[in-house]
């Protein structure tokens, strides 16, 4: 407990730092209001409009979120498909790292010929971004189970559907897992990416990515940098969900979410 | 478990085993193992012990000749055959009872039946204690435990042991073949054994076979003339120690040739 007070205390120490050093350096070579605003002026910023940086944080968060959950259950139904054979594997393995590597940006523009702006074309990217760590993470997980585990479920004569439900989805758990705390991250990303390309710009649908798009072509610098703060909240927030959903299925019997006892 | 010694339980006929590439692992072995018996392969790694195992679980199938369990094919006995491996192989996100209840729950006995079978073994065992524990929390000896309760469960009338103790320590291993030997007189099952441990293998088997590597094959067939029931008091008789320097010296003979 008094470990976790002077961590904390640290983690403080060094945030308050960086204020000091930002207001110094705004004093020294009197950077002007729209190149750097003050930290006190986006204090004031978050403050005063509040509302609008609320509602634009809640349509960032339903498009990630939903290009999240989207991508699990395809992850998952992919992964499934993956482990079945080898082949399987061989022939579309090399399409979820094209996944991986197609630059988002590039297609950002397709996606809004075909889908049209707004909320699902975002969450639509966010899906495509944040799918392929769940595909790998869990086609991992459900292959790598110890040969003699399936002899076991061999000598006892049970079925298919025995082997995958009580052998191979269970331990394929704390890959997906993995895979899921991924791509928390990146379907944030994603989606912020997204709303720069494909976001509403009806009133009150903008995004955090279109908001920072309308900010800084307005020179509102001061707003500008209160939404990179909710961006970082939103995707700290997302993250940290998934660890405690991970901890909250892991902790009784998954080494990773053992608590070490020196704490 | 009547007049069961007419039919062999387990009877291998010219059994030969080669892998893809041609390495043979086991030639010409034809033996019979009868009812009640404990019968322990004991070889130099690279004689083709597990491999037996294997075959006799249908896991694996021969390239030439017949194996026979109670008369039937070997997948075809696998009903009545259990099967502890060199590691406890458990399911880590289940507890203890849930582990042990596994072979009943994939053969579809019914919960209630399931409970009360898996209460027995686990006073059988001694693990009552640590019932609702994940395998995680337990040492290797407690979890080497639950495995063979796990093959118990089903009633198997043949056991097959694969090494079960090779990575506890001796307190622990000598303890587990004395639990073994007695749960064996308690339950009548034939047992298969293999092992690289002299000392482990004339103390649980009614005989041992020494096998030759390179490839596999029996080299010699020693019964174990040894009172029963054997307890540890046996172990610093002078009758072990010949009855474990006669088999060591036909061990030591395999590497020679």
């Amino acid at each position: 407990m008094k470990q976790r007070l002077v961590t904390l205390a640290n983690a403080a120490g060094v945030f308050a730092g960086l204020l000091v050093f930002w207001q110094l350096v705004l004093w020294i070579f009197r950077v002007p209001r729209y190149m750097l605003p003050s930290p006190w002026a986006v204090a004031q910023a978050v403050h005063d409009r509040f509302p609008s940086l609320l509602v634009s944080t809640g349509i960032t968060a339903e498009e990630a979120g939903g290009g999240l959950v989207a991508s699990i259950l395809v992850g998952v139904i992919v992964a499934l498909l993956f482990a079945q054979s080898r082949w399987v594997r061989k022939m579309f393995y090399p399409y979820t790292i094209l996944l991986q590597t197609v630059p988002i940006v590039a297609i950002a523009p397709l996606i809004l010929m075909w889908v049209g702006s707004g909320t699902p074309a975002v969450a639509l990217i966010a899906f495509i971004i944040s799918l392929a760590p769940i595909i790998a993470n869990t086609t991992q997980g459900l292959i790598s189970v110890d040969e003699n585990l399936v002899h076991l479920f061999i000598m006892h004569n049970a079925s298919p559907a025995q082997r995958l439900f009580k052998l191979r989805l269970p331990h394929a758990v704390p890959s997906l897992f993995v895979g899921m705390r991924i791509a928390s991250g990146i379907a944030v990303i994603g989606a912020i990416t997204g709303e720069l390309y494909a976001g509403s710009s009806h009133v009150g649908e903008g995004g955090l990515g279109y908001s920072i798009l309308y900010a800084s072509s307005q020179l509102q610098t001061d707003y500008l940098f209160a939404l990179v703060l909710a961006a970082t909240v939103l995707g700290f927030s997302f993250f940290f969900l998934v660890m405690f959903l991970e901890w909250y299925f892991l902790r009784r019997w998954h080494e990773s979410a053992r608590v070490p006892e020196t704490e | 478990m009547s007049a069961g010694s007419a039919v062999p339980q387990i009877e291998f006929t010219g059994v030969a085993k080669r892998y893809g590439d041609g390495r043979v692992v086991l030639n010409a072995l034809n033996i019979s193992v009868s009812k009640g018996e404990f019968i322990s392969f004991l070889g130099p790694s690279g004689c083709g012990k597990t491999t037996i195992l294997k075959l006799i679980s249908g896991l694996t199938t021969p390239s030439e000749g017949t194996i026979r369990i109670d008369g039937m094919t070997p997948a075809g006995a696998r009903e009545t055959v259990s099967y502890i491996f060199q590691d406890p192989t458990l399911l880590p996100w289940r507890t203890v009872t849930q582990n042990i209840g596994l072979g009943l729950e994939l053969e579809g006995v019914a919960s209630p039946m399931r409970a009360k079978k898996v209460v027995e073994l686990l006073e059988l065992v001694g693990l009552a204690h640590v019932a609702k524990a994940y395998p995680r929390e337990l040492s290797g000896g407690m979890k080497m435990r639950v495995s063979i309760a796990r093959a118990l469960a089903t009633n198997p009338r043949l056991l097959l042991m694969d090494e079960p103790f090779a990575a506890l320590d001796e307190m622990s291993r000598d303890r587990l073949n004395e639990e073994v030997l007695r749960l064996r007189a308690e339950q009548g099952w034939t047992g298969v054994f293999v092992t690289h441990s002299v000392a482990e293998a004339v103390f649980l088997s009614t005989r041992v076979v020494v096998l030759a590597p390179n490839p596999g094959r029996i080299h010699a067939v020693l019964p174990i003339d040894l009172p029963s029931p054997r307890t540890s008091a046996l172990r610093s008789t002078p009758e072990f120690d010949s009855t474990v320097a006669r088999a060591a010296h036909s061990l030591r003979e395999t590497l020679a040739q």
